[in-house]
């Protein structure tokens, strides 16, 4: 679906389309939905097969899978405490795991990228936001209201802070949800136009092809800016997500 | 913009179907996975513990064996000084009896030597008074006269006390 009929149709890749024939369209199973099992998928399938020799001296895979497991431990163990973050590592872990392979396998060819949907981005933004409000009210009853009214503050300035602290507070998932959204469909919109474009000089007579180099060799430099991308979004998600579950361990 | 198409109903199956599916990596994670990964890096970090420790015992095995050596050399040595020490006094008791025994040898024997000399000198004495006696007899029977015994005998007795003094 690249130019059909000489127009840039760069928002077709992010339609919906249902698999699996009529049990898909039964269940409303989606190229997207399909897309998430293939990232679980392949998450679960590294984890286990880089474990399964549980080797004192690791190899590539299981090296691989340590570190990561490891990097994800002192990021929340660094934002949330070493002890108390204990219990919110495997929570962080899914969440980095899920959003930078769904991301990595959306650059792909052909490959949908379900972490440019918003329904995606704000239902796991939403999951976090629920976590941390759950973890504050288990963990400091009533008192987590005072998060929204610092002690010591002037007692004057409560109409202004506490508005302005429950509306930071509400925004979170809805900055986190947009951010990764935003992010995934503004590189994707612009590969498509840009491959769109080779496509469309490529067709413009004896010099075409040569002057189609530019965009193609724009594409190949915004691919490599989108892997960046992909794992700086699933690391901003994580970094986020820790933050909040600190504010809600730790009230401040 | 497809995604916020709301009114399309595959929207909302694919949220039901983010949470069955991310539920389901979050179960398999914690039943499954991340034990495995957490038991392998415990697993080592144990044993990197033990190796530590066991290189730790075994560098104060050495340290003790060691400080143990360095006794013994220095309580041989003593002994050795000791030993050496008695020897040295032994030999020198030894030396200074023997050295005192030839002392008192030599002395009884210079003391034995003396009065031998003595006696052969008394003798020898004894016997130059006769001699005298009889030459004196003889020069003054040569010179005719019958000398008498006695006078003889006290005038050699007067010479040879004058000699003497």
């Amino acid at each position: 679906m690249a130019a059909e009929g000489k127009t840039i149709d760069a928002l077709g890749q992010f339609e919906l389309k249902t698999v699996l024939g009529p049990i898909g369209e039964a269940v409303g199973f989606t190229q997207s939905s399909a897309h998430m099992l293939l990232a679980v998928g392949i998450i679960i399938g590294t984890i286990m097969i880089g474990m399964s020799r549980r080797a004192v001296v690791p190899g590539r895979l299981q090296s691989l899978t340590e570190s990561l497991y490891e990097f994800i431990a002192d990021l929340v163990g660094n934002q949330v405490g070493q002890h108390e973050g204990r219990r919110f590592v495997p929570f962080v872990f899914a969440l980095f795991t899920f959003i930078l392979v769904g991301n990595l396998l959306g650059l792909l060819p052909y490959a949908f990228t379900f972490t440019s949907h918003i329904a995606v981005t704000f239902t796991l933004a939403f999951i976090v936001f629920v976590l941390i409000t759950v973890v504050a009210f288990a963990l400091h009853g009533k008192k987590f209201f005072g998060y929204f009214f610092p002690e010591g503050a002037p007692i004057w300035l409560a109409p202004i802070i506490i508005p302005v602290e429950v509306i930071s507070y509400l925004s979170r998932p809805v900055s986190l949800a947009i951010r990764l959204f935003a992010n995934m469909t503004a590189g994707h919109v612009l590969l498509k136009v840009f491959a769109t474009f080779v496509v469309l000089l490529g067709g413009l007579g004896a010099v075409g092809p040569f002057i189609a180099i530019l965009p193609l060799a724009t594409n190949v430099a915004i691919v490599g800016f989108e892997i960046l991308v992909a794992l700086l979004q699933a690391y901003v998600f994580a970094i986020l997500t820790s933050i909040y579950l600190h504010d809600a361990v730790h009230l401040h | 913009m497809p995604q916020l198409d709301f009114g399309n109903p595959l929207i909302i199956a694919q949220i039901v179907w983010l949470l069955i599916i991310f539920g389901a990596l979050y179960y398999m994670l914690t039943a499954y996975a991340l034990p495995r990964v957490e038991g392998v890096l415990e697993e080592r970090a144990a044993r990197i513990a033990a190796d530590l420790e066991a290189a730790q015992a075994a560098k104060s095995e050495a340290d003790a064996a060691m400080a143990a050596h360095r006794e013994a050399t220095a309580k041989a040595r003593a002994e050795a000084q000791s030993a050496i020490a008695a020897a040295m006094q032994q030999a020198q008791a030894e030396a200074a009896k023997r050295s005192e025994e030839l002392n008192a040898r030599l002395a009884r024997q210079i003391d034995e030597a003396e009065a031998r000399i003595a006696t052969a000198r008394d003798q020898a004495m004894g016997a130059l008074r006769q001699v005298s006696a009889e030459t004196t007899t003889s020069l003054v029977a040569k010179l005719g006269a019958k000398a008498d015994a006695k006078a003889v005998d006290a005038a050699v007795d007067r010479a040879l006390a004058a000699r003497a003094a």
